[in-house]
């Protein structure tokens, strides 16, 4: 039941974000983006429902507008992540000589590289920007990728199945394609789900400390930094991309176990 | 058991490589000139190449690449572009810093993780088990900024129990040191003690229902005995294991909070560094850090072998 329950309020505030953010395509109460003097550090009102910031900006406003580049990133990072990773993790499956211990040993190196420090290293060459961000959060996510692939390819490689698609001739990339794939696509979906949640806390992060977006484009975390200054006065201010942040990561995390433990009969005996 | 040594170790040292190169790549080889990058929009060609010929910057990457990491295996990790100083003095300070941090930092989040973690399998069939369960998902949603900004806010701007920011070394006041250190821990193990619960949890859910602990049970055993007879030794591999893949996030994490708390570590002289586009101190901080990563990593395989005969048995084969 309390299984249940993950996957239901996972599936539910996700789904809150995905809104908040297609709504916040074509539609948001106010201008995220216009400086209004007059409006200055308003408490949450009918007009403006969760207040405005230092700039006279609405938050809501913002907030809708922080959806989808946490969205943007999000779908990015974990895309490429997957797209690389899992190739990876398949060859390093499949493959039990050199090139399988290659892949394995350069995932482990890439390992002691988390988000953050990627994205300082990109930052230092190449200065801070979305795309660094994106590129960062995605690259220090491959070897999650590869690592999961690889124990499932090495699962289903030792089925029957498998081995008689070999001793029929078919080649490698084709039982890659038709047989392997399919059957690690509930694992690679599950750990997209998380890692999408990671990527959202490293977005976070990386924009509470200067290094994605500039500031003038709205996100959660760079939100959480302008209103450091002001949490005296105006604690409001951090409320709402604070809250945004912790429901968006909870969202997927438990969007994530709920996944895995409908499509792993075997972990739920364990959990009941 | 001098083989698996020997066997890490290499593995230790191929790695170093592959991670100096890849930071080297990322800094050097990316397109854009670092000079230009340095001097801004307005530099003229004069000066741009002027700057190229101090750095360095003029011959092939290959023999960059290996003056520097020649360097580093002297123990000189370059000199910052900026101030002319030498990397490895301006390190001195901060690597004290992020070095409390960690450490502290990880013995915190042991502290908690462990009891809580164990307590949430044991009961995992009752609504106090889960709502641990639950409190962690909670925890591991927080970024350790907002932690640390929250905390501030609460224990020392409103309450003004704890400094809200700087640092004191222990040297000078060891007192003002640990109450300056606080805050800084405590946002750190809030978010990563909560991970580790779900570790040390899913760890002894494991534990727990292995056949030898089941027999233990019907002979009489109580759970906690049992577990603390016949399981310490798994579970314990496990948290070692954890504890191994969580140093990074650490660091990344120590590097967060300290610019919270604006203390002086390696974080906040990281990002400084790359404000300033010093990227000499960029190149080599983070390679130290990775250093530390990796080292670490090491003596948890290690360990690893020491704890579980069937590691040793494996490597000997």
């Amino acid at each position: 039941m309390m299984r249940r329950a993950s996957l239901v309020v996972g599936a539910v505030l996700v789904g809150l974000v995905l809104m908040v953010s297609l709504v916040g395509l074509v539609w948001t109460p106010y201008d995220p983006a216009r400086v209004v003097p007059g409006d200055r550090l308003l408490s949450p009102s009918a007009t403006h429902w969760l207040g405005t910031d230092a700039f006279g900006i609405d938050i809501l406003s913002r907030i809708m507008a922080g959806a989808r580049s946490v969205l943007l990133v999000g779908v990015f990072a974990v895309g490429i992540a997957a797209l690389v990773g899992v190739p990876l993790g398949i060859v390093a499956g499949m493959n039990s000589g050199w090139l399988g211990r290659v892949v394995v040993r350069a995932t482990d190196v890439l390992y002691a590289f988390p988000a953050v420090l990627l994205a300082i290293l990109f930052a230092g060459a190449l200065g801070s920007s979305t795309t660094t961000a994106m590129l960062a959060i995605g690259i220090a996510t491959i070897p999650v990728f590869t690592r999961i692939a690889r124990a499932g390819v090495l699962q289903v490689m030792s089925q029957d199945f498998i081995t008689a698609s070999r001793v029929s001739g078919i080649g490698w990339l084709r039982i890659a394609w038709r047989h392997v794939l399919p059957n690690i696509a509930p694992l690679i979906g599950v750990q997209a789900s998380v890692s999408f949640a990671l990527a959202i806390l490293a977005e976070a992060a990386l924009s509470y400390l200067g290094l994605a977006t500039p500031p003038e484009v709205p996100t959660w975390g760079r939100m959480l930094y302008d209103a450091q200054r002001h949490l005296l006065n105006d604690p409001h201010l951090a409320i709402a991309p604070a809250v945004a942040i912790a429901g968006a990561v909870l969202g997927f995390n438990l969007l994530g176990d709920g996944l895995r433990d409908l499509l792993d009969p075997r972990l739920k005996e364990v959990a009941e | 058991m001098p083989r698996v040594v020997l066997g890490r170790l290499l593995t230790l040292v191929l790695s170093l490589a592959g991670a100096s190169v890849l930071i080297f790549l990322v800094v050097q080889a990316l397109p854009g000139d670092l000079a230009q990058v340095m001097l801004g929009e307005r530099a003229t060609p004069a000066q741009i190449e002027a700057l190229r010929e101090r750095l360095g910057l003029n011959r092939p990457w290959v023999v960059r690449y290996l003056d520097w990491v020649g360097d580093m295996v002297r123990g000189d990790l370059g000199t910052s572009a900026l101030s002319g100083l030498r990397v490895t003095d301006l390190v001195a300070g901060p690597i004290r810093v992020t070095g409390w941090l960690v450490l502290w930092s990880t013995l915190g989040s042991i502290l908690v993780a462990l009891p809580l973690g164990m307590w949430s399998a044991l009961r995992r069939r009752h609504w106090d088990g889960f709502a641990v369960n639950a409190l962690s998902q909670f925890g591991m949603a927080v970024p350790a900024f907002l932690a640390g900004i929250l905390l501030v806010l609460v224990v020392a701007v409103r309450w003004g129990w704890l400094p809200a920011n700087g640092y004191v070394p222990l040297a000078r006041d060891p007192g003002e040191w640990a109450r300056h250190l606080v805050l800084p821990v405590v946002s750190l193990v809030l978010v990563q003690g909560a991970l580790l619960v779900r570790y040390v949890r899913s760890a002894f859910v494991e534990v727990l229902t292995e056949d030898h602990i089941t027999t233990a049970r019907s002979v009489g055993w109580t759970k906690l005995a049992a577990l603390w007879r016949h399981g310490m030794r798994q579970a314990g591999l496990s948290l070692v294991t954890v504890l191994g893949l969580q140093v990074a996030s650490l660091f990344v994490g120590a590097i967060v909070v300290e610019n919270v708390f604006v203390l002086p570590g390696l974080g906040s002289m990281v990002l400084r560094a790359v404000v300033q586009r010093d990227f000499i101190v960029v190149q080599s901080v983070v390679m130290l850090l990775v250093v530390a990563v990796l080292v670490v990593n090491t003596v948890v395989d290690l360990l690893q072998a020491v704890l579980d005969p069937r590691i040793r048995a494996k490597e000997q084969r």
